[in-house]
């Protein structure tokens, strides 16, 4: 086939010696700031422009691609091991992976993240070899009545599996929501939440919320426990994955796979709607719904981290094939593409075919050695924990406190980040789910634009919400969702009453 | 979360443009201004950031002033290092970048401070705006963008950035001149281009004002059709009439340029306006602008101060007829 004659004439010029290093240092450097909170990889490739313009194309996109998915693993890792994300996309890793890292299984969720992302990011990089043209004719259909319905589908998945209280998960997305109110109303220019403080007015930043929920609550809640309670060590456990992890988490990343491409490719998807529902979906199919917030569910991990790397290829796609910036990072990739004089859009596949078939050549290789470099690792890493705990969580607070710092440089960040933490700790302490927190921080905001930028396109007409085949097949599957377990119980009877012996959960455990 | 500035591909390639061209250094005289620091109000990445990390390297290789600081205080759109400015005492060199969507943030951010509150210095370039739709818009041409709104003007979106920033005001005042209430005006949104593009191209949105620079690329392979330039004049890369020639009597361009903290000396005022004079006559500058797709449009003292002073009566006339101040 033509397709894959060009891929491999683009994995050729990929491997030279030179290219290779590029990658190499791509996604080293990628790595690096993934693990730290704070530094994007957006800003990095912007800050990195000027340095390689020396470089052929060629070499620079390939050190850029690096960049993007090296992010994507370096941001799983302090989320997994020190409950800080790095990256807006690996929030949902933080939750069940750092309770995998404190039952003494820190190697195995590392071990997860990186193949599950590996996975994602090689069948995303082939996706965008075939799908490239569907998703960019999807990418102009969704607008904002669109976006809006698979944004209520995230809310009211996640809210489907709140655990415990459903009163406190309310309570808990409310606070979310409050706090992504902060800032000025996109559609009308008045402030809201800013109490008179300018540096308000932006909003708050996510990876700061983030990182305050998780890593100085986190500080926090061990420090008040540090007298009454034995340290007890962290179990070091195996370093590799078993077999029986291996099968309980190779069904989670192809899913995860599916849920990130199309977030990624869509222009207002991003990476974080996709690792919310690949979350919600695990812990409703898990055979271990137990494990999902004791001692953490490799489920939970596995599949997340393959949604957010498959949506990084589905933005390069979009990237690609019609010069839509569909993530800040690709944006800036954007801009180096018109530096060199090379027009993104429709027709770059067959204009500069050389350069977009090495380019994506060297996803494939990329995603290669980040694995070869992550995997070793995972051990490694994992060791970390054995620090004993003061000092540990000195350093997590050191770390958090620079990555709130670095996002804007002001000072008022680091008193926002001790607010923030002060007030997870709280909720902790009434045991309040941190999730729906951070989803309605996160979505909350983008569901309010949508929602308003669609009855402002209509002109109020409230039915535009539920215009299109697309806003109409999404509600019917909230509808499911809300009703399932109705569904079940029905099902059930039907089944019993007709004879059948397997019901619906027998099914799926054949 | 995505909050890049629409203008960062533009902007960013262009910073990318400049440190292609390695020229020789003109011998010219240096202004006494050393180790300058300007403070850039919006993210790296971004057109202010991007203009100011331009000049900056202009400025040092053509031995202008040695030893340009780049410094981003974003926040607000520029309000949060306008105060900063302000109470800066103003011991060291500094200068602020400002322009359209500067003074338009002060003002719809309701800022205790104002650009009144500085010390202007200069205003250094122009930017062509446009009036552009898909190309496969109904509307043909502005008299078939301008009688469908008139009909409709609610039914009618208009599509660009900030509310008080530069695409907002030319929508306002293109409306307010072709006789349409401003406050019945629709204009949505868009955090970055990454949005907006799709929007017009799927006919989500009528229109876009927007600078021509942005969109440069899906105009020329003709996805984007420009109905109007918004300038005294056609520009030479685009077969598009001006308002002016179409019968709408309003011109409009962005502009940027630069102020500094209140209570400098006169000596030091004048060397600065002297540095940025002198960056106006650099052909390397020149070049730079060309290709950014922007226009010198040099302009300092007193000219300027009272530009710059019209210019914050002019935002807040248009948030006013808005409905919003």
């Amino acid at each position: 086939m033509d397709v894959w004659q060009q891929l491999a004439e683009g994995f050729a010029m990929a491997l030279t010696p030179t290219n290779l290093l590029y990658a190499a240092l791509g996604v080293l450097l990628g790595t690096a700031v993934g693990v730290l909170p704070g530094l994007g990889t957006s800003l990095t490739v912007a800050l990195l422009l000027p340095l390689t313009y020396a470089l052929d194309p060629t070499s620079a996109f390939i050190m850029f691609a690096g960049i993007y998915y090296g992010g994507a693993y370096g941001g799983s890792t302090t989320s997994i091991l020190l409950n800080t994300p790095g990256e807006s996309s690996t929030i949902v890793t933080a939750i069940e992976g750092n309770l995998m890292a404190k039952s003494g299984r820190a190697a195995q969720a590392l071990a997860t993240a990186a193949i599950g992302s590996f996975i994602a990011g090689t069948i995303g990089s082939l996706l965008l070899v075939v799908l490239a043209s569907p998703i960019a004719s999807l990418a102009i259909q969704m607008g904002a009545p669109e976006y809006l319905s698979v944004m209520v589908l995230a809310f009211v998945a996640v809210t489907a599996v709140l655990g415990a209280s459903r009163v406190r998960g309310f309570a808990a997305l409310g606070i979310g929501l409050m706090i992504g109110m902060v800032g000025l109303d996109p559609q009308s220019g008045q402030q809201r939440l800013t109490f008179g403080v300018p540096q308000l007015i932006d909003g708050l930043d996510i990876v700061l919320v983030a990182v305050a929920m998780f890593a100085i609550t986190e500080a926090l809640w061990v420090a008040s426990r540090l007298r009454t309670a034995p340290e007890e060590a962290i179990p070091v456990g195996r370093p590799w994955l078993s077999g029986r992890d291996l099968s309980r988490s190779w069904r989670p990343w192809l899913r995860g796979t599916v849920f990130g491409f199309p977030f990624g490719a869509i222009p207002a998807g991003g990476a974080e709607i996709p690792t919310f529902l690949s979350y919600v979906t695990e812990r409703k199919l898990s055979k271990h719904p137990e494990e999902f917030g004791t001692t953490g569910a490799i489920e939970g991990v596995a599949g997340p981290e393959a949604a957010n790397n498959s949506s990084a290829a589905g933005s390069v796609t979009s990237m690609l094939t019609l010069g839509l910036p569909t993530s800040a990072t690709t944006a800036v990739m954007l801009a180096a593409f018109t530096s060199y004089g090379i027009a993104p859009g429709p027709q770059l596949l067959q204009s500069e075919s050389e350069l977009v078939w090495t380019l994506i050549a060297s996803l494939f290789i990329g995603n290669a050695l980040l694995l070869l470099l992550n995997l070793p690792l995972a051990p490694a890493w994992a060791k970390l924990l054995r620090i004993p705990r003061p000092y540990l969580y000195a350093g997590i607070v050191f770390f958090a406190v620079l990555g709130a710092f670095s996002v804007n440089t002001q000072a008022i960040d680091i008193a926002l980040l001790a607010v923030i933490g002060v007030l997870g700790f709280v909720l902790r302490k009434f045991g309040f789910p941190i999730l729906p927190v951070m989803m309605g921080v996160i979505l909350g905001p983008e569901a309010e634009l949508q929602l308003r930028r669609a009855l402002q396109i209509s002109d109020g007409d409230v039915t535009t919400l539920v215009s299109s085949p697309m806003t109409i097949g999404v509600y019917l599957v909230i509808a499911v969702v809300i009703a399932w377990p109705l569904l079940r119980w029905l099902v059930g009877r039907v089944r019993r009453a007709t004879g059948d012996r397997p019901d619906v959960q027998g099914d799926r455990r054949s | 979360m995505r909050r890049l500035p629409r203008s960062v591909v533009l902007a960013v390639a262009g910073c990318l443009a400049v440190s292609a061209c390695g020229v020789t250094a003109q011998g010219r005289q240096e202004t006494g201004v050393r180790n300058l620091t300007m403070v850039v109000g919006n993210s790296p990445g971004g057109g202010y950031d991007t203009m100011a990390r331009q000049i900056a390297d202009v400025l040092g290789k053509d031995d202008i002033a040695a030893g340009t600081r780049v410094v981003n205080e974003p926040g607000a759109g520029g309000t949060v290092a306008l105060q900063q400015l302000v109470n800066d005492g103003g011991s060291r060199a500094k200068v602020m970048t400002t322009g359209v969507a500067v003074v338009g943030a002060v003002v719809t951010n309701n800022a205790p401070v104002s650009l009144a509150d500085t010390t202007p210095i200069a205003r250094v370039l122009e930017e062509p705006m446009i009036i552009a739709v898909a190309a496969d818009s109904p509307y043909r041409t502005l008299d078939d963008l301008v009688e469908a709104w008139r009909a409709d003007p609610r039914g009618i979106t208009a599509a660009g950035g900030a509310i008080g920033g530069p695409d907002y005001q030319q929508v306002m005042l293109l409306a307010k001149a072709i006789g349409i209430d401003p406050t019945t005006v629709n204009f949505v949104t868009y955090d970055g281009g990454g949005e907006l593009l799709p929007a017009i191209l799927g006919g989500k949105v009528a229109f876009t004002a927007s600078g021509y620079a942005e969109w440069a690329d899906q105009i020329a392979s003709g996805s984007i059709r420009v109905l109007a330039v918004s300038g005294e004049q056609r520009l030479s890369e685009l077969d598009a009439p001006t308002l002016r020639e179409q019968g709408v009597d309003l011109t409009y361009t962005n502009w940027r340029g630069f102020v500094a903290p209140p209570g400098i000396s006169e000596d030091k005022r004048a060397r600065l306006v002297e540095l940025f004079d002198q960056l106006h006559r650099s052909p390397e500058w020149q070049r730079v602008l060309e290709r950014n797709g922007q226009q010198d449009a040099f302009s300092a003292g007193p000219e300027f101060e009272e530009f710059l002073d019209r210019q914050q009566g002019l935002v807040k006339s248009i948030l006013a007829d808005a409905g919003l101040r």
